[in-house]
C-alpha cells in the first residue's frame, strides 16, 4: 500500500517571542490548509510538558505519521521534539522543524511580510515532512577516556573530576609545568588567600592520581574522529603518540594583554611602570622598586579591556578586583604609601566582591574616576596625566610606581586549535559556547567542551565552576558507553549508478568504494558523515543522503516558489487584531 | 514591467548547519533586523548544494539564491566548502549560458559568530537585487 503522509503541525507562540510579530491565528489556519496536514494547533510553549503532550496525543489519536513544529531553531529544540515523537512511537526522523523565531519573529517587525515568511517556512517544512523517511539510529562503543587540553587551574580540575568518576584521563600541557596563570599569582581576591594554597593541593592530587596521565611540554597536533572515539596525535619533544578519547575538554586559558601596545603608558620604557602580573612577583619580593619602597603608587584599570580602539570592547572581569587586591596589599605592607586607582567603573559583581571593595576603600586607597591619557617622566618620578571624569578636569598625579591592570585576551594560537577541532570563536576571539545561556560548557562539536578562560575572561571560582560543569558534561557519553552515530548518511541506488566514481573523488572520509565485481558504488556507513558532497556531485542522481534528499529539497523549493499557497495566504491575511496596528 | 522600488525580491538561501545557519540564528538571538525577503533551507554542508537547487528556484522566478558556508578551512567536513567554491565558479558559467545574471547567486562565508555579517548580507543582497530588478523569468509575484 502506498504511503500516505498524515502530518500534524504545531505552532509555538514562545510566550510572546513569536506571537508578538507573527499572526499565529492566520499561520495556524494556513498550516491546516496545507496538503496532508491532518491537524494544526498553536500553543504558548510547545517545548513544555503540556506542549509535548499535545503532540503525543495527536500521534496516537489521529494516527499522525509525520510531525512539524514551528518554533525556535532546530539547533535549540530538535532533540527535545525528536524524543517526544519517539516516545509516542514515531521514528525520530519523521519530524521536521520550521525556524520561525530566530530566523523570523526575532529579526523582522510585526507585519504581514513577517507572517507570510512564517507561512512559507512552515509550508516548506510540511513539504519536506511529507517526504521524510524513518531512519535507523546506530550506536557505537565509546572509548572510556577523556582528553583535557591545557593544565591551568581549569584543566586540572576537569581532569581530576573525570578521573575521580572512574575514567582514564590524558592531560596535555604545553608548558614544562602545569598550573597556568594561577601558578604566577601571589594572593587572590577577595579573601587574600595565597594562590599557592589553592593550586598546590589540586596539582598534588592530579599528580598522584592513578587514572590521570599528565603529558608536559606536549602539544596536540591533530584530532580525528567524533564523539565517543576521538584520536589525537600528541607531540611530546620529538615523539608522537596517539591518544584515544571519548570526549575532550578544552582548557587552554588566556593571554594577558600586551602592555607595550599602549605606548602612552611607557611600559618597557620606564622601569617604574609594571603590570598587575609583574606585581605578583614584586609582592613576593616585598615591593622593592630600585631598592626602595615606593611611596606613591598609581594603578590604572582596564588596560586592554573595554577599549574599542584596540578591538577589545569586552570587560575582562577580574582586573578591577586584581587592582583592588594589590592596592590593599600595598596599604598593608607600606602604610605610609599613597595609593590611587584610576578607574572607568568598578565592577564588583562576584560573591564577596562588593564587601571586599568596601574594605579596600576603607583602608585608604583613593579611587579616582578617570582616563589616564599618558605617563610622563619627571626626574626620578613619573607623572600620570588623566582626565578626572567626575570633576571634568585634567589632573596630574605623581607616582614612583605605576601598575597597569591588564585585561585578558584570547591566546594567539586559538585560531589554530579552533580549526583543528572545527570550533567556533566569538567576535572577541575566545572559543564560543554552543548557546550563551543554556549550553555554556558545550561547543557546537559533539563531545568537545570548554572550561576556564579559553571561553572568555573569568576568575578562579568561575573557572573551577565551568571546569566541573565541562567535566560532568564530558562524562555523559563516557558513562553511557555508547553514542549514537549520524543516521543521516549516504546510500546508493545501484540501478542508477554508472560506476563513474565521481562521488568517491569528493568524499573526504573515504566512505565510498566501487564494488569490485558489480562496478557500483558502495557506502561505508561507519565512515560516512553525511555531508552530502557526493550527492551533489553524482551526475546520475544515484547517491542520496538521507534526511536531506533531492526529493525533499525539490519539494521545499516547489512550495516556496510556485506559490500555489499564495492565494490562500492572501485570504488569511490579515485576520487577527494584532496585525491591525 | 514592475516598478523596481516597489518590487520585493524573493531569495532562497541554502545555509550550512554548522556555520551560516548558526550565524543566522545568532542574528536572531541578537535581535538584529534584516529584510524578510529570504527563505532559508538548512543543509548539512555547503558542498551538498546541488546546482539544480540553484537553477530550479531561478527558473521558477526567484530573484536570488544565497549559498552560505563556513570560512575556508573551517568546514565541519574539512574540505566541503572548497568543493562548493569550485562548483560556484563553474555554476557562474552555467548561469550565464542559461541567460541569468550570475550576480543573482551569492556565495558567502559566514561563521557561527557572524550574526551581524549574516544580517548585513541579506540587507545588501536585497538592495542589490532591487537594483537589478526582477528575475526575467518571473511571472508575477508580490511579497
Ligand atoms: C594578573 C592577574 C591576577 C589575577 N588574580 C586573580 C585573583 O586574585 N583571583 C582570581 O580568582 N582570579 C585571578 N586571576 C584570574 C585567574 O588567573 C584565571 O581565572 C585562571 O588562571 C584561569 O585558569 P585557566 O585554567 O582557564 O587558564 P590558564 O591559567 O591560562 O591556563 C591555561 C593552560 O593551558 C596551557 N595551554 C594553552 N594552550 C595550550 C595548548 N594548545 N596545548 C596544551 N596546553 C596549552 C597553558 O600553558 C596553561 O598552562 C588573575 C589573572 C591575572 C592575569
Ligand atoms: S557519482 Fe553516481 S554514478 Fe558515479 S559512481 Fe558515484 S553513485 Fe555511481
Ligand atoms: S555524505 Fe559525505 S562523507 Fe558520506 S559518502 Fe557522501 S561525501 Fe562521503
Ligand atoms: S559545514 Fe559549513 S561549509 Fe561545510
Amino acid at each position: 500500500m502506498a504511503f500516505t503522509p498524515r502530518i500534524g503541525v504545531y505552532i509555538c507562540h514562545c510566550g510572546i517571542n513569536i506571537s508578538a510579530s507573527v499572526d499565529i491565528e492566520a499561520v495556524t489556519a494556513f498550516a491546516a490548509s496545507l496538503p496532508a496536514v491532518i491537524i494544526a494547533r498553536d500553543y504558548t510553549y510547545m517545548c513544555s510538558d503540556p506542549g509535548q503532550a499535545l503532540i503525543k496525543e495527536d500521534i496516537e489519536q489521529l494516527k499522525l505519521n509525520r510531525v512539524v513544529v514551528a518554533s525556535c531553531s532546530p539547533r535549540m529544540h530538535e532533540p527535545t521534539f525528536r524524543a517526544a515523537v519517539a516516545s509516542a512511537g514515531l521514528n525520530p526522523y519523521c519530524f521536521e522543524m520550521a525556524n520561525i523565531r530566530e530566523q523570523c519573529s526575532w529579526v523582522h517587525p510585526g507585519s504581514e511580510a513577517t507572517t507570510q515568511k512564517a507561512m512559507d517556512l512552515i509550508a516548506s517544512a510540511v513539504a519536506k515532512a511529507a517526504h521524510l523517511q524513518p531512519l535507523i539510529t546506530r550506536q557505537v562503543e565509546v572509548s572510556p577516556s577523556a582528553l583535557v587540553i591545557g593544565g591551568g587551574i581549569a584543566g586540572l580540575q576537569a581532569a581530576l573530576d573525570i578521573a575521580e568518576a572512574g575514567f582514564q584521563v590524558t592531560l596535555v600541557e604545553r608548558a614544562e609545568q602545569p598550573g597556568g596563570h594561577a601558578a604566577q599569582l601571589h594572593t587572590t581576591f577577595p579573601y587574600m588567600q595565597p594562590a599557592r594554597e589553592l593550586l598546590r593541593p589540586l596539582m598534588e592530587r592530579v599528580d598522584a592520581h592513578p587514572r590521570i596521565e599528565v603529558m608536559l611540554s606536549a602539544e596536540v597536533e591533530e584530532i580525528k574522529g567524533f564523539v565517543g572515539n576521538f584520536e589525537a596525535s600528541v607531540r611530546q619533544s620529538e615523539e608522537m603518540r596517539t591518544v584515544s578519547a571519548g570526549s575532550i575538554v578544552i582548557a587552554t586559558g588566556f593571554e594577558v594583554f600586551d602592555a607595550h601596545i599602549k605606548k602612552e603608558f611607557g611600559y618597557g620604557l620606564y622601569p617604574q611602570v609594571i603590570t598587575t602580573l609583574d606585581f605578583e612577583l614584586l609582592s613576593a619580593q616585598n615591593l622593592q622598586v630600585n631598592g626602595h619602597s615606593p611611596r606613591k603608587v598609581v594603578f590604572i584599570q582596564c588596560v586592554g579591556s573595554r577599549d574599542q580602539s584596540l578591538g577589545n570592547p569586552y570587560c575582562s572581569r577580574v582586573c578591577c578586583m586584581v587592582a583592588a587586591r594589590q592596592a590593599k596589599w600595598v596599604r598593608q605592607r607600606l602604610p605610609e604609601a599613597e595609593v590611587t586607582i584610576f578607574y572607568m567603573d568598578v565592577r564588583a559583581f562576584g560573591k564577596g566582591f562588593e564587601e571586599f571593595y568596601d574594605q579596600v576603600r576603607t583602608c585608604g586607597v583613593i579611587y579616582r574616576r578617570g582616563n589616564p591619557s599618558e605617563i610622563l617622566r619627571q626626574g626620578e618620578h613619573l607623572l600620570v596625566r588623566a582626565e578626572d571624569t567626575l570633576l571634568g578636569e585634567v589632573v596630574e598625579v605623581e607616582a614612583d610606581l605605576v601598575v597597569l591592570a591588564l585585561g585578558m585576551v584570547p591566546r594567539q594560537d586559538s585560531a589554530a586549535l579552533a580549526s583543528l577541532l572545527k570550533l567556533s570563536r566569538s567576535a572577541d576571539g575566545f572559543f564560543m559556547e554552543a548557546h550563551p545561556k543554556l549550553r555554556p560548557v558545550d561547543t557546537s562539536v559533539a563531545g568537545v567542551f570548554l572550561a576556564g578562560c579559553c571561553q572568555g575572561p573569568k576568575d578562579i571560582a568561575d573557572s573551577i565552576s565551568q571546569a566541573r560543569g565541562a567535566a560532568a558534561a564530558a562524562m555523559i557519553p563516557l558513562l553511557r558507553g555508547q553514542v549514537q552515530v549520524e543516521a543521516a548518511t549516504a546510500y546508493v541506488e545501484e540501478e542508477l549508478c554508472a560506476g563513474c566514481g565521481q562521488c568517491a573523488q569528493v568524499c573526504t572520509y573515504g566512505a565510498l568504494r566501487l564494488h569490485p565485481v558489480r562496478n557500483v558504488m558502495t557506502v561505508n556507513q561507519v565512515l560516512c558523515q553525511g555531508c552530502g558532497a557526493c550527492a551533489s556531485a553524482c551526475p546520475s542522481g544515484a547517491v542520496t543522503v538521507s534526511h536531506f534528499t533531492f526529493t525533499q529539497t525539490m519539494a521545499q523549493l516547489e512550495v516556496l516558489l510556485n506559490g500555489s499557497n499564495h492565494q490562500r495566504k492572501q485570504e488569511l491575511l490579515p485576520t487577527a487584531s494584532l496585525m491591525a496596528k | 514591467m514592475p516598478d523596481n522600488n516597489h518590487f520585493e525580491p524573493r531569495i532562497v538561501a541554502f545555509l550550512c548547519n554548522w556555520c551560516t545557519y548558526t550565524g543566522a540564528d545568532l542574528a536572531g538571538t541578537s535581535r538584529l533586523q534584516y529584510p524578510p525577503n529570504v527563505r532559508i533551507i538548512r543543509t548539512m554542508c555547503s558542498s551538498s548544494v546541488d546546482p539544480v537547487y540553484v537553477l530550479k528556484p531561478l527558473l521558477d522566478g526567484a530573484d536570488g539564491v544565497l549559498i552560505g558556508g563556513c570560512h575556508p578551512g573551517d568546514c565541519h567536513y574539512q574540505t566541503g566548502n572548497y568543493k562548493t567554491r569550485r562548483r560556484y565558479v563553474a555554476m557562474q558559467e552555467i548561469l550565464r549560458a542559461s541567460g541569468f545574471d550570475p550576480r543573482r547567486v551569492w556565495l558567502r562565508w559566514i561563521s557561527a559568530s557572524e550574526g551581524q555579517k549574516f544580517a548585513d548580507t541579506i540587507t545588501d543582497m536585497v538592495a542589490s537585487l532591487k537594483e537589478m530588478g526582477p528575475n526575467p523569468m518571473q511571472v508575477a509575484w508580490a511579497i
